[in-house]
C-alpha cells in the first residue's frame, strides 16, 4: 500500500491585497503516502493554512499542480472535494445553528442519507467527549468543544484523507490526548490519510508518521521526528561540577569526545552536544576520574523537534 | 446531478435557522403594515386626481408595498452571508462537492419563502382597508413579488459575499435601494410624476414590475404590462444567480 495520496510539484501562492502582493507559498513540493500521518509545521504565517486551502481546493494556485486523492486540483476539483475532509483552523458552524442539525446537514452536502449522517454523528461525539451537545446551540459551546465540533463536521462523510488545520488549539491536555487516540484509530481502522497542522512539538512528535517543516513559504525539511532530531546538534549534556576550576578542566575534557562540539563553561556549569549521549557519558566520567574531576550532576537531553525548529528556521515555536 | 438536493439541503438548514428566530420575520413585515395603516388613508382622496392612474387607492397603493417589500425583504440577506463567511460556513460548504449555484440558490428560496409569507399577511391586513383584489390576481402578484424578492437575494448575497464588510455593504445597499425606489413610484405613481422624472423611471425596471402587479390587482392578466414585468423579473434572476454563482466560484480566486 504504497499509492501516493498527494502529490504536489512546485505549489505557488501570491495574494494580491491593497495593491502589494504577497508571496505566501513560494514553490513547495510534498507527497504523501495512503495512510500516513503527515504534521505540517511552521511558525506564524509561514504558509501552512496557505498550502492546506490550496490543497482542499478552496484556493486556487497562482502556480504549480497537485494531485489529490488521485483526483487533478484544477481538472477534477470535485473529485478532490468528494474525497477529502476538511477542519480549517477559522471554524465550520453557525453560533445560532443546533450542532447536531449542522452536523447531519453537511452530511447532506456529500450524499449521505440523515439517518446514517445522525449514527455516525453520534458515535463521532461520543468519541470526542461531545455525546450531549446535539441539541445545544453552536454558539453556546465553549471553545474547546466547538473546535472537537469542527473535527466531527469534517470527518463525518469518512474521507480518506482529512486535513487537520490546528485541530488542538484551544483544547485541554486531555481533549488532545483523546484526540490523539481517535486520530491514531483512524489511521489503524480505516487507513485515513492525515494531513495536520499543529503548533504544539510533542503532538507532532507522537502523531506523526512524517513531518515537513515549512518557513516562509517553503518547505525546509522533511523526515520522520527521530530523522529530524538527529540533523540537529544531536544530545545536550549538562554537567554540573563542585569547583568552578574544575569546570574549565572539564570543558577541556568533554571537547575531546568524538563528534563533541566546544563545550562552553558557565560557573560550575559545563554544557555541550555529542552525537549519542548515553555512549559518551560513561567514557566521559571514566575521563574525569582520571583527572581527579569531580561531577555532583549529570543531565543529558535528548533534542526535541523545538530544537530541530530553532536550528532551521531560528525560530522558536514555544508559546 | 447533485444541484436539487444540495439546493434543498441548503434551503432546509436556512429556514431552520429563520423560523428559530421570527422577530426578524415579524419586524421584516411590520414596515409595510405601517405605511398601510399610516399612509394608505391618505391617498384615498387622491385617487381621483388627474393623472392617478386606474383602480381605487388599494390596488395602487398595496401593489407597491409588495415590491417594496420585496426589495427590502431582498437587498439586506447580504449582511448574513457575511456573517456566515467569518463564521466559516460557507468555506466548509464550498469544501464539500455541493454544486455552487445550489449554496446561493438554497439561501434564496429560503428568502423568498419569508417573503411570501409577509406579502400573504400584508394583502390580508389590506382587505380590512378595504382592498378588493381576485384571488387568482393576488396569488400571481405574489408570485411575481416572489420573483423580484429572489432577484434582489441573488444580488444582495453576491454583492454581501464579494466585500465581506458589513460596513462597506450597508452603504451600498442604501445607494442602491433608495433610488430604486423612489424610481418605482411605490408610494405615489409614476404617472403623477414631471415628465423627466417620468423619462428616468422609465428606464428603472422594477417600475415596470410594479406596474405589472398594478396590472395583476386590476384583473388585468394578459396585458403587456404584466407579460413586461414578468419578464424583467426574470431577466433579473438570471442575472443575480449568474452573479452569484461567480462570486461563488471566485472565492478561491
Ligand atoms: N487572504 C489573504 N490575503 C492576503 N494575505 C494573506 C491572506 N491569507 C494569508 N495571507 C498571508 O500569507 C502568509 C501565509 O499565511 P498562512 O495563513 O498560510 O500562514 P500559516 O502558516 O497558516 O500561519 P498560522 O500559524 O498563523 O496559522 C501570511 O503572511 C499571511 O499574512
Ligand atoms: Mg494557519
Amino acid at each position: 500500500m504504497d499509492t501516493a495520496m498527494i502529490e504536489a510539484r512546485d505549489l505557488k501562492r501570491t495574494y494580491k491585497a491593497k495593491g502589494k502582493s504577497i508571496e505566501a507559498v513560494r514553490g513547495v513540493d510534498l507527497s504523501v503516502r495512503a495512510g500516513e500521518i503527515v504534521g505540517f509545521l511552521g511558525p506564524n504565517g509561514a504558509g501552512k493554512t496557505t498550502t492546506l486551502k490550496m490543497l482542499c481546493t478552496l484556493l486556487e494556485p497562482t502556480g504549480g499542480t497537485a494531485v489529490v486523492a488521485g483526483h487533478d486540483l484544477r481538472g477534477d476539483p470535485v473529485g478532490v472535494r468528494r474525497a477529502i475532509g476538511y477542519v480549517s483552523q477559522a471554524g465550520s458552524t453557525a453560533p445560532e445553528a443546533r450542532a447536531g442539525e449542522e452536523i447531519v446537514s453537511h452530511a447532506k452536502l456529500y450524499g449521505i442519507d440523515p439517518k446514517t449522517a445522525e449514527a455516525r454523528a453520534r458515535k463521532l461525539l461520543a468519541d470526542l467527549d461531545l455525546a450531549d451537545v446535539w441539541d445545544r446551540n453552536c454558539g453556546s459551546l465553549s471553545g474547546g468543544q466547538r473546535r472537537r465540533l469542527d473535527i466531527v463536521m469534517g470527518l463525518i462523510h469518512e474521507p480518506k484523507l482529512v486535513f487537520l488545520d490546528e485541530p488542538s488549539t484551544g483544547l485541554d491536555p486531555q481533549s488532545r490526548a483523546n484526540l490523539w487516540t481517535h486520530i491514531r484509530k483512524l489511521r489503524d481502522e480505516m487507513g485515513t490519510t492525515v494531513f495536520i497542522t499543529t503548533h504544539y512539538m510533542d503532538e507532532a512528535d507522537s502523531l506523526s508518521d512524517r513531518i515537513l517543516i515549512i518557513d516562509q513559504g517553503k518547505i525546509v525539511a522533511e523526515g520522520t521526528p527521530a530523522e529530524l532530531k538527529k540533523r540537529v546538534s544531536g544530545d545536550t549534556i549538562t554537567l554540573t561540577l563542585r569547583r568552578a576550576e574544575d569546570a574549565v578542566e572539564a570543558a577541556g575534557v568533554a571537547g575531546m569526545l568524538p563528534g563533541a562540539d566546544v563545550p562552553v563553561a558557565d560557573g560550575h556549569i559545563v554544557r555541550f552536544h555529542v552525537p549519542d549521549g548515553g555512549s559518551a557519558l560513561p567514557v566521559l566520567l571514566a575521563e574525569f576520574t582520571k583527572a581527579g574531576i569531580e561531577a555532583i550532576g549529570v543531565e543529558v537531553n535528548r533534542p526535541t523537534l523545538d530544537d530541530v525548529f530553532l536550528t532551521l528556521t531560528g525560530r522558536s515555536l514555544r508559546e | 446531478m447533485t444541484f436539487f438536493s444540495d439546493t434543498w439541503t441548503v434551503f432546509t438548514r436556512a429556514m431552520r435557522l429563520s423560523l428559530r428566530q421570527p422577530m426578524w420575520v415579524a419586524i421584516g413585515v411590520l414596515q409595510p403594515i405601517l405605511y398601510l395603516t399610516l399612509f394608505g388613508p391618505l391617498l384615498v382622496p387622491l385617487a381621483n386626481a388627474p393623472g392617478f392612474p386606474p383602480g381605487d387607492a388599494w390596488t395602487v397603493f398595496v401593489p407597491g408595498l409588495l415590491v417594496q417589500l420585496g426589495i427590502f425583504g431582498g437587498a439586506f440577506v447580504g449582511f448574513g452571508i457575511i456573517a456566515e463567511w467569518r463564521s466559516g460556513v460557507i468555506d466548509r460548504e464550498l469544501v464539500s462537492p455541493a454544486s455552487r449555484t445550489a449554496l446561493i440558490t438554497g439561501r434564496v428560496l429560503r428568502d423568498v419563502v419569508v417573503l411570501v409569507v409577509q406579502a400573504i399577511i400584508l394583502i390580508v391586513c389590506a382587505l380590512f382597508f378595504g382592498l378588493r383584489v381576485p384571488v387568482g390576481a393576488a396569488v400571481l402578484g405574489i408570485i411575481m413579488i416572489g420573483l423580484l424578492g429572489a432577484a434582489f437575494s441573488y444580488f444582495s448575497y453576491s454583492a454581501g459575499l464579494a466585500m465581506k464588510s458589513e460596513d462597506a455593504f450597508a452603504p451600498l445597499v442604501n445607494m442602491v435601494s433608495l433610488p430604486i425606489l423612489l424610481l418605482s413610484g411605490i408610494l405615489l405613481p409614476m404617472s403623477l410624476a414631471p415628465q423627466w422624472l417620468q423619462l428616468l423611471s422609465d428606464v428603472n425596471p422594477f417600475k415596470h414590475i410594479v406596474n405589472a402587479v398594478r396590472a395583476l390587482f386590476r384583473g388585468e392578466v394578459g396585458t403587456f404590462e404584466v407579460g413586461l414585468g414578468l419578464m424583467l423579473a426574470l431577466i433579473l434572476i438570471a442575472l443575480g444567480a449568474w452573479a452569484g454563482k461567480r462570486v461563488f466560484e471566485l472565492q478561491t480566486k
